[in-house]
């Protein structure tokens, strides 16, 4: 049976043993007088007995569909000649899908080695025996095991106890997955960039101010040396970001207090939605709103002023981008705004405050911590973009300050240097992993420093 | 069918079943005239002149039609029992309930012949003159000095940075908080005691010299000892400003007030000499309340 059938057999087999321990607790309860002389309600007696049942059975087919795979390579690789064992990580693979080909009928046995059609034989031999003794197994162990699960049902058993404990254990498994897969990203990232800073010296990756990612074919061809120089990238990211939050925070956290402390539940009520529905808008979209329609717009009056600008420039993307990051910055700090007492309105109203005064001198710096974790969000979203810039930015890393010049960004070479056909050994795909890695590090240090201004400027109320 | 006529029996036997002793009337039975006040409400040349208030919350009124006058310098207490209408009544008069968009007020209200609800009115010069203490103890989330030089501050009484340190010293002694905190006036007010909060706040409204100072019961969250200490502070108040104080406690309304004001379901039932509250009071509902028959 394949392994997504036999999942779903365990589940109806579970579903059938919760339904059988809810039956049998309730037998045992009634000569007692009733459900209440049980440990546990039956409900609890039936979830225990899917467990029972469930569980073991899934972990099984787990571990078999993982190893499967693995086993059965090393067996079928054992019996071939000495002569044709591969002796690289390549070669191996190569000869596995040659094997695998034969063995389902794409590659005529004929056109292979002696060897390898056998090899191939005895691989299609052990995936059929594999299934069944994969399906008897787990079948076996579902039907034993509940049926112990079953069995032991007793009015004194406290099911209750034993469920809440797996489930426990169910809710740290789940957590676990995210912090496991962050782990895992970390470690990834950091094992490449490691290999790249063997290719390319550490100095010049933070200190180089041009970034041309080109790797010679030939060794005699122009411009052969590539320049891995991190600067222009960071500097085109900050640009950006800056003049996005140029935008965003004041425009945000000004809706926010207009929201919170002027608006009435009405406007409330219509405002707040269409805001947030900026932030539901897919960055493509602004991208392109951004290259046809902004960029060329500031290009336009550039020229009317006299000023010479490109027709792609950061200051098109910070500006749809701020626009984009508005409802970060102003969602976020309506909810704290709203979340700082009425009592402390009251009291600063009360002694003759205006609104915008209580605003200002009460409301606003209890506020703060969650303001800023607002506009932290919205930095590390802008840092982050990607589409609007290489939509509207464009791809030339240049080292500048001015607003008006195309610029690109981290993420945006990022991409560039992994888009299309890569050998994952080059520097130049390499460096997207050192570059995502300083990314990493970078947004790291914006929380770390962020943290220490709101302890620090921190009014707690409570 | 039968369900039916089963239904229609047990109707027709409900009355038969319901015959009860009869009982004295409850006090909470007694139908109250709108705008009838007994005992003393009116007084001359008063501080607040308050004539047929009405204040509704939506559709519903939780005011009806009550008028009262408040002497210049007297210490009066609203007692009633819960949700009878005696905060309600008490934000009307420095306008507090105007943050509260489903509120509307209505009738005569006057203070030193100025009406408080004429829209041209200055919320904010009113409520200079018109202070407020609140239930729990709501310092802002500030150091000691700054939650004593916000009202200052705001309307700008000090010219000098001496002249501010003046002010809150002198408020903080008023509010005899100034022995307990001189030493440390830039410590967060948060860190205080719930009781010296409480005094932090009569400091911070005493701060910007009002005329009235409205208490919404100041005591309900502190301890008796704190407690005390705020009634003492009260009785000290009272030789400069007009006090208003809601209450629940009984005791507390006869130990620093002059008179009292009794509240019933959105009525003023009863106002008196305090000493004639507690003693002899001309209300049945008032004499209930106070023997601890209801509330």
């Amino acid at each position: 049976m394949q392994p997504l059938n036999l999942l779903l057999l365990t589940m109806v087999l579970a579903v059938v043993a919760y339904g059988l321990g809810y039956a049998r607790s309730r037998a045992l309860a009634m000569p007692l007088g009733g459900v209440r002389h049980l440990k546990s309600l039956p409900g609890y007696y039936g979830v225990r007995a899917a467990i029972w049942c469930g569980v073991p059975a899934l972990i099984i087919l787990a571990l078999w569909a993982a190893f499967e795979g693995k086993v059965i390579q090393s067996i079928v690789v054992g019996t071939l000649p000495e002569t044709m064992i591969p002796d690289s990580a390549g070669e191996a693979s190569l000869l596995m899908s040659k094997i695998g080909n034969v063995a389902n009928g794409s590659l005529p046995p004929g056109f292979v080695e002696e060897p390898v059609a056998k090899a191939a034989e005895l691989l299609q031999a052990l995936q059929v025996q594999s299934k069944i003794y994969m399906t008897g197994l787990v079948v076996a162990v579902a039907l034993l095991a509940g049926f112990l699960g079953w069995i032991r049902i007793r009015p004194l058993l406290n099911a209750r106890e034993q469920v809440e404990a797996v489930l426990r254990w169910f809710f740290f498994a789940c957590a676990g997955v995210a912090v496991l897969t962050t782990v895992g990203i970390v470690f990834s990232v950091v094992f490449e960039t490691i290999r790249f800073f063997e290719q390319v010296p550490f100095l010049e990756f933070f200190f180089g101010t041009s970034w041309s990612p080109q790797l010679a074919l030939r060794t005699d061809q122009v411009g052969s040396e590539g320049a891995f120089g991190m600067i222009p990238l960071f500097t085109g990211t900050l640009l950006i970001s800056f003049i996005a939050m140029l935008i965003a925070a004041p425009v945000g956290l000004m809706s926010a207090i207009y929201l919170s402390e002027y608006a009435n539940k009405r406007v409330r009520s219509i405002v707040k939605p269409l805001l947030e529905m900026l932030a539901g808008i897919p960055t493509v979209v602004y991208g392109f709103f951004a290259a046809l329609t902004v960029a060329p717009f500031i290009s336009d009056l550039a020229s009317a002023i006299g000023v010479e600008a490109s027709s792609q420039s950061a200051l098109a993307a910070g500006l749809v981008m701020g626009i984009m990051i508005i409802p970060f910055v102003s969602s976020l700090s309506d909810d704290v705004i709203n979340a700082v007492p009425q009592s402390l309105r009251d009291g600063s109203l009360a002694l003759g405050a205006t609104q915008s005064e209580t605003m200002k001198k009460v409301i606003f710096p209890a506020a703060l911590p969650g303001i800023m974790g607002g506009l932290l969000l919205a930095v590390s979203r802008a840092i982050g973009e990607t589409m609007i810039v290489v939509m509207a930015a464009g791809l030339a890393a240049n080292l500048t300050a001015n607003p008006l010049e195309t610029v690109t960004t981290v993420t945006v070479q990022i991409v560039t240097l992994l888009v299309g056909d890569q050998e994952f050994d080059s520097a130049k795909t390499l460096a997207a992993f050192a570059l995502g890695a300083m990314l990493f590090i970078a947004t790291l240090l914006l929380n770390v420093i962020a943290l220490k201004i709101v302890r620090k400027y921190r009014e707690q109320y409570d | 069918m039968n369900t039916m006529s089963s239904t229609t029996i047990n109707q027709v036997q409900a009355p038969e079943e319901k015959v009860m002793p009869v009982t004295e009337k409850k006090p909470e039975d007694t139908v109250l005239e709108e705008g009838v006040t007994v005992g003393t409400p009116f007084a001359d040349d008063p501080k607040f002149k308050l004539r047929d208030v009405e204040v509704f919350y939506g559709e519903s009124r939780a005011i009806k039609k009550i008028s009262l006058d408040i002497a210049r310098n007297e210490v009066i207490a609203f007692i009633g029992p819960s949700g009878c209408g005696k905060s309600t009544f008490l934000r009307c008069l420095n306008r507090m309930n105007d943050s509260i968009d489903i509120c509307r007020v209505k009738g005569g209200l006057l203070l030193d012949g100025q009406d408080i609800y004429d829209p041209k009115r200055d919320v904010v010069e009113l409520r200079a003159r018109v202070g407020m203490v609140f239930q729990k103890p709501n310092p802002f989330p500030k150091s000691i000095y700054d939650n004593v030089a916000y009202g200052p501050r705001i309307h700008g009484l000090a010219n000098r940075k001496s002249e501010l340190d003046d002010i809150v010293e002198s408020s903080l002694r008023k509010a005899g908080l100034w022995n307990e905190v001189k030493d440390r006036l830039d410590a967060m007010a948060t860190g205080m005691s719930g009781g010296q909060q409480q005094r932090l706040c009569i400091a911070r409204t005493i701060a910007v010299s009002p005329e009235v100072v409205l208490m919404d019961e100041p005591c309900s969250a502190l301890d008796p000892i704190a407690t005390a200490k705020v009634e003492e502070l009260i009785a000290e108040l009272s030789e400069s400003f007009t006090i208003v104080i809601v209450t629940h406690s009984m005791q507390q309304a006869a130990r620093v007030s002059n008179r009292t004001a009794y509240f019933h379901l959105g009525h003023l039932v009863e106002v008196n000499e305090t000493s004639k509250v507690f003693t002899t009071p001309e209300h049945e509902l008032t004499e209930s309340y106070i023997s601890g028959r209801f509330g």
